[in-house]
Parts: structure tokens; sequence; C-alpha cells
């Protein structure tokens, strides 16, 4: 945001007061267009017309199909984890409880003999409740969400690993796992996990962007005391938004298990860092008040193109890491990097005019 | 935060009884771990007495913490100046494939120099990270993750399928995993010995004193003229020197290096500095604690097996553990918070007539009180 307003200034040669309007002082088509989350789709257009145009059989039919089949847990993840770093919080535990839900799903239909829709349903409350256990301790206790989720990452995991140990639960009904990879449309690209992602994108941005709770959320990010003193509920939003975390992370144990065919202890060790990566990548900032649900969409689906791309053209996974990490780095950097450029230009440019004008700009 | 603040042991201007106060608290969050470590070594070794009798435990119960501990120590340093460094693991990954490429690729190096390259590697990384963090203006968080996957990239990229065994590497640098010197091994010597030296830098030197500064109010720190965006720099550049050294007594230890080594062990280091008394905001915190959660981290995991619970369930405690130790930390910082505005309640009272000297005490009492609703609140 900051980077376009700044490049603005050279029209203006007077010393201009700090106290602008960015967002509102530019037309409509430069506000939606100019931004970082525009910036991330459009990259994710070049990145896929290219491979599309030069990687060899990524224009195939099941490039697509099997690129949302991976990325739909991070995707389904992405969408509460997006709501939590903008209140400024940040949850690691998502992984484990992935894995936790994916053994009970197991564990329950094997042992207790209860039906797929029944385990997973109990899944999906049981992250609820470690969701809701994160949020407790965050929201009401007050402590700091990166300690938190650092011990219930630990917690739910070692939980997972203990009641399966280094078993799995495998033979699922035909039916279920099948489900799980079934495509909307025979024949089409689109499998069926799209359709509930689709409902909850559609929650979620009804959520973040339409409704007084989300205007809550970004209030928080930005100025907790203050979102206090306009009458927004911190603490219980912040709890709901650790539940629906834990809850849909719940969900995505149950599909990764589906999906897979196999309930184990360390299913999606490592998702967290996965997710964190597209919601960052995505234009969200991990201090908390600004992102939106476009960008993050873009973002994991960014991912999703450039390790299918590289798989096609035969790299290893390593490099695919490489090259996540990188465009993760690049993108939180390029927005400071490009503030800290302009805004040497305009500390040179009122060094001119006045003396005291470094001050500021540290 | 706020516990940053108050918990600061670098603010001796609150008076003789504060300071005496502050130290005694915090001597007792150290001695708590340290208690309940020595309450977890003799508990396993009432069920069993090989766990600390039998040559080998006593080895064992030293030498398996030295690894944590060297990053514990460094995650430390990190954190205090409210920063954290998550790429360790891959850092440590990344320095013992380089210290056995380097047996295997020129027979009979002096072990020296390959202590020196661990370290010189380890240290280049964290400049790349401390650049980044410092010049960026990017949370530590999130430069810290892109560099974890990018130095594991590279590792994996560059060992391939590749894997170091110990008829790779020279004898003599391999026995410095078994050698023992007055009974106590060496890489535990080591690791005390970095840790001394951490301890000491920390404790009682401008820079380590800075780092504190930094942690506890940056904005303050950079008002008050420290140079903060050095200072973060050679916390990282330490930081990672020291996983470098981690990885190359990793090699030692173990003999083999592949493809899995140090992974996830990064979250173990951090669990360790808060298991000990580092807050993760920063400020406040020493090595001692953190070395102490490094030893009861790994011991629990060696007790868990010994007193009959399954190793599955290790994990689960170890968060348990750090979920309990920073629950703790709050419950002890709101204690000290009351007693010291009580304390200041009474002070103030008594300084306010004479008047003419009175800004420094009326700044003590508004400070922990705002940030005490604050936190009431959030």
């Amino acid at each position: 945001m900051s980077a376009p307003t700044l490049s603005d200034a050279p029209t203006s040669r007077e010393p201009r007061s700090e106290r602008t309007y960015p967002a509102y002082s530019r037309p409509l088509w430069r506000r939606a267009l100019l931004t970082r989350e525009f910036a991330v789709v459009a990259l994710l257009g070049v990145v896929y017309l290219y491979s599309f145009n030069e990687v060899p059989a990524f224009d195939g039919p099941l490039t697509l199909y099997y690129l949302f089949l991976d990325i739909a847990p991070i995707l389904l993840i992405a969408m509460p984890m997006t709501m939590v770093i903008i209140t400024g919080e940040i949850d690691l535990s998502v992984a484990s409880v992935v894995g936790l839900s994916s053994v009970l799903t197991g564990v329950l239909h094997q042992d207790a003999g209860l039906s797929i829709p029944v385990a997973a349903l109990v899944a999906v409350l049981v992250g609820g409740l470690c969701g809701a256990f994160n949020g407790f301790l965050v929201a009401y206790v007050g402590l700091p969400s990166l300690a938190v989720t650092i011990g219930t990452l630990a917690l739910y995991r070692g939980i997972a690993v203990g009641l399966l140990g280094t078993t799995a639960v495998t033979g699922f009904p035909d039916r279920w796992t099948d489900l799980a990879k079934q495509r909307i449309v025979e024949g089409s690209s689109w499998p069926m996990i799209l359709v509930p992602f689709l409902l909850l994108l559609l929650f979620t941005t009804w959520l973040l962007h339409f409704s007084t709770f989300g205007r809550g959320v970004y209030e928080i990010g930005l100025n907790d005391e203050a979102a206090h003193f306009t009458g927004v509920n911190v603490e219980l939003t912040k709890f709901w938004l650790f539940v629906f975390a834990g809850a849909v992370a719940g969900f995505a144990g149950v599909y990764y298990t589906l999906r897979y065919g196999s309930a184990r202890g360390d299913n999606a060790t490592g998702l967290e860092l996965q997710v964190i990566a597209a919601v960052l990548l995505g234009g969200v900032s991990i201090f908390g008040g600004r992102g939106a649900l476009h960008g993050v969409v873009a973002g994991a689906v960014l991912i999703g193109v450039i390790s299918s791309a590289m798989r096609l053209e035969n790299q290893t996974v390593n490099l695919i890491n490489i090259v996540i990490g990188v465009l993760l780095v690049l993108s939180v950097t390029s927005t400071s990097f490009l503030a800290w450029a302009s805004g040497l230009a305009a500390g040179r440019r009122r060094a001119r005019s006045t003396d005291r004008s470094r001050t500021s700009s540290g | 935060m706020s516990t940053a603040l108050v918990n600061d042991p670098a603010t001796p201007t609150r008076g003789a009884r504060g300071t005496q106060l502050l130290g005694a608290l915090l001597r007792s969050r150290e001695l708590a771990v340290l208690v309940v470590l020595l309450l977890i070594v003799l508990g396993t070794t009432l069920k069993s007495n090989g766990f600390l009798f039998s040559s080998d435990g006593f080895r064992n119960l030293l030498v398996t913490p030295s690894l944590l501990l060297l990053l514990a120590v460094g995650q430390t340093l990190v954190i205090v100046t409210r920063n954290v460094d998550l790429s360790v693991g891959s850092v440590l990954g990344l320095t013992a494939y380089l210290t056995g490429r380097l047996f295997a690729d020129n027979p009979g190096i002096p072990v020296i120099a390959v202590f020196a390259a661990g370290l010189a590697m380890g240290a280049l990384l964290g400049l790349v990270n401390g650049v980044l963090v410092a010049f960026g203006r990017v949370p530590a968080l999130v430069i810290t993750l892109g560099t974890l996957y990018i130095y594991r990239g590279i590792f994996l990229t560059w060992a391939g399928s590749d894997r170091i065994n110990a008829s790779d590497m020279d004898p003599g640098f391999l026995a410095l995993g078994t050698r023992s010197i007055l009974g106590i091994p060496v890489l535990t010597l080591i690791a005390l010995g970095v840790l001394a030296a951490v301890g000491y830098y920390l404790h009682t030197a401008r820079g380590g004193r800075e780092l504190y500064a930094i942690g506890s109010d940056p904005d303050a720190a950079t008002l008050y003229g420290l140079r903060v965006t050095r200072r973060v720099l050679v916390a990282f550049v330490l930081s990672g020197a020291l996983a470098g050294l981690a990885g190359v007594v990793y090699a030692a230890r173990y003999g083999t290096v592949s493809s899995g080594a140090g992974s996830g062990i990064e979250l173990q280091a951090v669990g360790a500095a808060v298991i000990g008394g580092v807050a993760i905001f920063g400020g406040s915190g020493t090595v001692w604690g953190a070395a102490i959660g490094a030893f009861l981290l790994v011991t629990i995991n060696r007790a868990l097996p010994i007193v009959g619970i399954s190793d599955f369930w290790q994990r689960a405690v170890v968060g348990a553990l750090i979920l309990a130790a920073i629950v703790l930390d709050r419950v002890l910082a709101n204690r000290q918070e009351r007693r010291l505005r009580e304390q200041q309640g009474s002070s103030a009272a008594e300084a306010a007539p004479p008047g003419p000297d009175g800004p420094p005490v009326p700044a003590g009492p508004t400070d922990p009180t705002t940030h005490h609703d604050e936190e009431a609140r959030a």
C-alpha cells in the first residue's frame, strides 16, 4: 500500500504532511489494482501461462487435478489462518491438529467401529476443541500466541503419535476414499474437495470482508486497544478465530486421511509452515491489520503451480522448497525495501528544503 | 511484552531492594526448572539405577543435551532481542553435512579447521538472516521461516541421496564424541564453555546488556542511541555460528549425517528457551535458564521410557511442559507486578512531599500500571 502512495510523492514538491489517506486519495481502479494482492494474482497468471506454454505436460488433464488435490489442505487452513494473522496472532499448531484429527478418524473408525461420517464429525469437533484451548490461552489468559502454539504444536502432535505409535490405520471403505479423490464432473480436472473449499471461501469472504465481525478483526490487528474502545470484543473474536482454525484443520485432517487412505501420527508434519508461507505470500501482513482473501488464494495456488511445474520439469522437492522460501523472503522484504528506497528518495528531497528531515524517516 | 519490561534485570534504577527482589525472583525461576530437572533425574534413578549410576547412563545424561544446549543458547541471544531464529535446524543439517563432506573430500584435514569451517558456515547463514531481518524490517519469524526452507533445500540438493557415514570421517574427530576429560564428555565441555562465555557476555558486557534493552523496547533503544541494527545483526550471526557449531558436534556425536539431520529441532530450541524462562517477546531471561531447559527437555525424553510411558508420548509431555512454563511465567510476572506496584505506591507516597527529584519515581509506577491494564485485557 505504502509503495504506490510514496511513488506519488514526486508530483507534490512541497514537504508533505505525514498524514495522508492513501486508500481513498486514488481512483477506484488504482486502489483495486495497485495492491500487494493483485501483484500476487498477476504473478500467478504469469507463472501459470509460462508453465502452460513452456513446461511439457503441464497442459495435461491431470495437472490441475493433482494440483488441487495436493494444495487442498493448505487452501482450507489458509482461510482461518488469514483471519488469525490479521488479528496479529499466529497459529503454529494447525498441522498437529491435522495429524491428530487424522489419527482420530482412523482410530475411531477401526477400533471404535464408528462409521466414517461420525468419526469425521468427532475429529472436526476435537479439532475445534484444540483450537478452543489455543484460543483460551491466547485470548483470555493473555499469553503470546507464538509461544502457546509452539507448545500445542508439540502437545497435539504428541497425542496423535502417542495414540497410534508408528503404526498406521489403513483400509478405509472405498466409497469414502474415492469421494476424496472424486471429480466434481467426471472428466473435468476439478476435484470434489473444491466444493467444501469454495463454500468455506464464500463463508470466510463474507465473514472477513462483509461483516462487522470482520471489520473487528482488522481493527484488532491495527490496534487492539482502540478496537476494544470501539466496542469490539477482542477476546471473544480471537477465541472464535482459533476455534475456527482448529475446526478447519480437523476437517483438513479427515480429508488428508481419506485422500491418502492412511491415518498416521506424522501426517502433514510441517504443513503449518506451508500454510503460513501461502498466507504471507498472499500479502497478509504478519504485523496484523492488513490482507485480503483473494491474495491468499492466489498465494496458495501459486505455490501449488510452482511445485507442480517444477516437478514436471523433473526438479526435486528440495529445489521447490528453495524457490518457495526465496519467494516468501522476497515478497515480505519487497514492501519494506520499496518503502525504504522511496523513503530515502523522499528524505533526500526533503533534506533540500528543510534541515530536520531525516529524523522522521527512521 | 510487559513481562519483559518488568522482569528485565537490566533496570538497576529501581533501588537496591527492588533489584534484589527482582534478582531473587529471577533466580527462583531458574531454580524451579532446575528442581524439576533434579526431581526427574532422581525419580528415574530410583526406578532404574542405570539411569544415573552406570557410567554409560551418566555420560548420556551429559552428552545428549549438549547439542540442544548450543542451539538454545543461540536462540536465547536472538529471542532476548525480540526476534526468533527458526532456521537453526536447517543450519545444523547443512553444517553437519559440510563437516562430513570436508572429511570425505580432504582426508587428514585438521579437526580444528573443520570446527572453524562449521562456525564460519553457520555465521554466514546467520548473517543472511540478520541482514534480512535488520535491514528488511520484517519480523524474524517470517524471514527465518523462509530461510528454513531455503537452507534445508540447499542442504538436500547438495547432499542428494548421499549420506555421510562414520567411515568417511576422521577417527580422531569421532573420538571427540566419546572421549571424556575428568569424567565429563568433551562435547559437553564444549557446550558448557560456550554457555559460560555467552552467559558472561549477556550478563556483564555492554553489548549483552544492550540486547536486553533492545528486546525490552526497540523504539526506546533506538531513541536512546543504541545501535539496534548492528546488535540484532550480531545476535543472528552468533545464533547461526552456534547452530553451525552444533552441526559439527552432531557429526562428531552421531557419526552419520543423513538428510533428516536437525529437522524440527528449531522448535525444541525455542521450547527449551521458553521453558527456561526466556520471554518470547524479548528483554528477559538468561542463557542459564535456557540451558537448564534444554537439559530438562532431553532428560525427559530419555526418562519417559524408563518410568514406563511409551516414548511416543514424549512430544505431548514436551508440549505440556512448554505450556506450563509460559503459564507459570505469566503467574509469576503478575505477582511480581502486584508486588512492585504496592512497593512503588508506598515509596511514591513517601517521596511525594520532598518533591524536586520527583520525575524518576512517578515514571516507575505509571509504566507497569499502563502495561498491566493493556495486558489484563489482551
